[in-house]
């Protein structure tokens, strides 16, 4: 039995037909081909498919469509404005902060959620903060730098 | 995940009969337990009735010197709470330390003690704190409220609506972490007021969230760590799992509690 869910998706107001146990990533992947939301675990432990609720950073691979109805949802494909990388982007690019890049997605939206406000942030903020994201690649190092870039850019 | 229906209810009395009068319905709070279990195929419920819509759940206010929280309140509420980081401020930090960003977003307090995890964090506070259990129906002591592994005394259909925490003298909680997921392998909340020391260790027992009244007898005589030397919880009641020998968590009790208690100041 399918629902009627809407919600607005990176600035544009979406409606879709879903079975109540689809779950957000699904929605937003294979509705809507927002495929930048990656699914690394599927048991809520790696946060490759963070997106953001109402600004905040959530694992879609753990909420269903249906609990996000109204509410504002942000992906990895709503960052770039214009062709102009988001500034937390940038400084991944900038700071090699990714090499497969597949939790990259996950990271970048989490990163955004964890400086908002905090410009000064620390390196051992930042790893305190990244506890929800797991990267097979990198050793970490790099995303790190990456995200203490992106705050000091964020700010201006 | 098998099929179900999804209800969002506005007011606790529809969501209570929205549960009683489906098949099998269950209350979705944060989903941060119950979706990866559903995943799992562990649970087929009819109807996932939602919480989320529910107002009255989501408060947090201070009542003379207690601190009354709704279930609704998402760990990351509880962490940010400026009534709790003044009145209790171990609670705060205990919240801020749950899982990780992402799951203190989503989860909630009741969610939390309603699923009664043995390695959860927030039993532990409520059984030291001397916490009161709100439902749709009744009042339960954090005691009476807890009875086993995953087991509280909910009934079918019983909601948790808020938990009243009383603001202690001093409080500290620290636990000894699953470095993947952050549960408590074994975690010691311990609570003073007046006369009146409270020790609950989550993560390690048999039967869940316990207290250990040698150690309460001990730190009431003298709340210091040096109190706690030579005091052995016995290994026989508790877990032992790939992360740690019932034996190991015996010495961590230990290691915990003095660390709680100096952490108390
Ligand atoms: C990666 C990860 C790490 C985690 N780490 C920790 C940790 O370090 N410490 C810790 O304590 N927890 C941890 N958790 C668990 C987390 O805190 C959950 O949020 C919590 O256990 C359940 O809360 P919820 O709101 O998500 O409930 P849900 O998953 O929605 O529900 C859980 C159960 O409670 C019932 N329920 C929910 N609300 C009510 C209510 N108001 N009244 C009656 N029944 C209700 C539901 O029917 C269901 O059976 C972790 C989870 C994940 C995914
Ligand atoms: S896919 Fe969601 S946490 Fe790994
Ligand atoms: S860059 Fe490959 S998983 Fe992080």
């Amino acid at each position: 039995m399918s629902v009627t869910v809407s919600m607005t998706v990176n600035g544009k107001a979406v409606t879709g037909e879903v079975e109540p146990r689809t779950l957000l990533v699904q929605f937003l992947r294979d509705h809507l081909g927002l495929t930048g939301t990656h699914v690394g675990c599927d048991t809520s432990q790696c946060g490759a498919c963070v997106v953001h609720i109402d600004g905040e950073s959530v694992k879609s691979c753990t909420a269903l469509a249906v609990q996000a109805e109204g509410t504002e949802v942000n992906t990895i494909e709503g960052l770039a404005k214009d062709g102009v990388l988001h500034p937390m982007q940038e400084a991944f690019r900038e700071n090699h902060g990714l090499q497969c890049g597949f939790c990259t997605p996950g990271m970048v939206m989490s990163a955004i959620e964890l400086v908002r406000g905090r410009p000064d942030i620390s390196e051992k903020e930042i790893r305190e903060g990244l506890e929800g994201n797991i990267c097979r690649c990198t050793g970490y190092h790099n995303i790190v730098k990456s995200i203490k870039a992106g705050a000091a850019a964020m700010k201006g | 995940m098998y099929e179900f229906n999804y209800q969002r209810p506005g007011s606790v009395a529809d969501a209570v009969s929205a549960v009683k009068s489906a098949d099998d319905g269950q209350f979705l709070a944060g989903g941060q337990t119950l979706l990866p279990t559903l995943k799992q195929r562990l649970a087929m419920p009819s109807d996932l009735v939602d919480l989320a819509g529910i107002g009255e759940l989501k408060s947090i206010s201070v009542d003379g010197g207690t601190v009354v929280v709704g279930a609704m309140m998402r760990h990351a509420d509880v962490a940010g709470s400026a009534d709790l980081q003044a009145k209790i401020p171990a609670l705060a930090a205990l919240a801020g330390d749950i899982g990780d960003r992402q799951v203190r977003n989503r989860g909630t307090l009741g969610g939390s003690i309603a699923n009664n995890d043995p390695a959860a964090d927030y039993p532990a506070a409520c059984l030291a704190l001397g916490a009161t259990i709100t439902t749709n129906e009744r009042t339960l002591a954090a005691e009476d409220f807890f009875t086993g592994l995953f087991e509280t005394a909910l009934g079918e259909g019983e909601i948790v609506t808020s938990v009243t925490f009383p603001a202690p003298g001093k409080a500290a909680y620290v636990k000894f972490k699953n470095p993947a997921s952050r549960y408590a392998i074994v975690g010691v909340f311990v609570a003073k007021t007046g006369a009146d020391v409270r020790v609950a260790v989550t993560g390690a027992g048999g039967g869940g969230v316990f207290r250990v009244p040698e150690m309460e007898k001990a730190l009431a005589g003298n709340f210091s760590a040096a109190a706690l030397e030579g005091i052995a919880v016995s290994p026989d009641d508790l877990n032992s799992d790939i992360h740690a020998s019932a034996d190991y968590r015996a010495h961590l009790i230990g290691v915990m509690a003095r660390r709680a208690v100096e952490a108390c100041g």
